[in-house]
């Protein structure tokens, strides 16, 4: 069992497979997985934006924090729910 | 009412395959090669479906290895911006075939799993020399990158291997296993007295599945399609009829379900007819169970009846000869006693043959 918990010094990315897609019937965007589509919501949006393969999730917390004026502690619990959640439907890997 | 846009199309390119699985669920009179779609009318449909909300499309069969056009499909497929999945036994495709559909876009290879060592994947399957190809094309998809989804169909011949099933999908570093109780449509039902899972059987593989999701949680995702008719109740019609995805057949019918052909009285429309849009929105077939109306009693006043939609159509049109019944699987359908007998006597059934599908 691995732990599902990703370390704030961890680099998440996307792996092959899964891409960020704006369904313009639906006007939202979405992850599209294997067999899989993930509706994002406006803080998931940011977060997937962030995610360019070389920013860790502390930095990726600290960006985040500075462009939505948040504190950095909540920012960060925020995205690893998130970044967690999709670890575990293996749509997002995190390097460590 | 008024239709939610289609999220997923299954394209059936071909009912062409070389194996002959008796739990193949394609209807019993399949299309013939002369009467496929062409590659261009293919083309136009993946557009469609685009412009219609379209986002997930599974190139499945038969065997779609079985096209020759299979790269150009799936080109097109990625330029009309389509998640496209192909849903393979992996008999046709070469080292070179993979690496070419790797330049094409392909997002997502499924691969069938019939049994996991010879003597059983190629007696379910019927073709001698199968697994051990499959086996092959494996390792090429692996050590290309495709992710890759393993299909394991698991019934009452082989459902002693699903450990091994599993640990298989770890070994091929697969993201998804798919863990499938056989469904009886199509050329399925006649298998069932051969193929029926005893309740015993079904009970352990919800166990096994149930703990190995525990064991491999981040790095193996376990989908699981539970032994119907031992169930207490049914699936979730194609997640709401006409509702969330379409198929479309070799010959360009279109289905709201896989096996919606069996359903008397309804009457499809073609792709090479009418546009693929006034088909969803305004086809009979799909128009036939959208909602709530069409409910009787249990489901009309159940509960559940948004859950589950009063399960599956075919199988109320099968064992109750009503396609608009609640499902008989349902603990509440006046059926349900004569579902579980049914089940409990073909899963007892020691000396049913496997009735193999041949291509005409």
């Amino acid at each position: 069992m691995t732990d599902s918990t990703p370390l704030l010094s961890g680099v998440p990315f996307i792996p092959r497979g899964v891409r960020l897609h704006f369904d313009k019937v639906r006007a939202l965007w979405v992850l599209l997985a294997p067999e899989r589509t993930i509706n994002l919501d406006p803080i998931g949006l940011a977060i997937m934006n962030e995610i360019d393969g070389t920013s860790t999730l502390d930095q990726i917390a600290e960006n985040l924090s500075a462009q939505y004026n948040a504190p950095v502690d909540e920012i960060a619990a925020d995205i690893r729910e998130f970044v967690a959640g999709l670890m575990d439907r293996r749509i997002l890997e995190v390097r460590r | 009412m008024t239709a939610p846009a289609p999220i997923a199309m299954l394209a059936e390119l071909t009912h062409r395959c070389p194996l002959s699985c008796p739990y193949c669920s394609n209807p019993i009179a399949l299309a013939q090669k002369e009467r496929e779609l062409s590659t261009e009318v293919w083309v136009d449909v993946f557009r469609q479906a685009a412009d219609l909300g379209v986002l997930q499309l599974h190139l499945s069969g038969g065997e779609p290895a079985s096209r020759r056009d299979l790269l150009e499909l799936v080109k097109a497929a990625r330029d009309a911006g389509l998640y496209t999945n192909l849903i393979t036994s992996a008999i046709g495709l070469t080292e070179r075939r993979l690496q070419e559909l790797d330049a094409a876009g392909l997002d997502h290879i499924q691969l069938s799993l019939q049994g996991t060592d010879a003597d059983m994947a190629d007696h379910i399957g019927g073709y001698q020399g199968g697994f051990n190809r499959k086996m092959q094309v494996a390792e090429w998809i692996t050590q290309i990158g495709f992710p890759l989804t393993l299909n394991a169909v698991v019934h009452r011949k082989n459902l002693h291997q699903l450990p091994r099933a599993i640990e298989m999908a770890l070994e091929m570093k697969a993201r998804r296993i798919e863990v499938a109780i056989v469904q009886f449509h199509g050329w399925a039902l006649q298998n069932r007295a051969a193929l029926m899972p005893t309740r015993d059987q079904a009970a352990k593989a919800s166990r096994i599945v149930a703990d190995a999701r525990v064991a491999h949680k981040g790095t193996l995702v376990i989908d699981y399609v539970p032994a119907d008719y031992h169930s207490d109740y049914p699936k979730r019609c194609m997640g709401g009829w006409g509702t969330t995805g379409l198929n479309v057949t070799p010959d360009g019918t279109v289905l709201p379900c896989h096996a919606a052909e069996t359903i008397k009285g309804l009457t499809f429309d073609n792709v090479q007819d009418k546009p693929l849009s006034d088909i969803w929105y305004r086809g009979a077939a799909f128009n036939a169970y959208r909602g709530q109306d069409w409910m009787q009693e249990p489901c009309r006043s159940c509960d559940r009846r948004k859950l589950d939609f009063g399960g599956c159509r075919c199988q109320a049109m099968a064992i109750a000869n009503d396609p608009a019944a609640t499902d008989p699987v349902c603990i509440k359908s006046p059926l349900h006693d004569k579902m579980k007998q049914l089940a409990d006597g073909f899963a007892n059934d020691e000396t049913a043959p496997l009735i193999y599908r041949e291509f005409p």
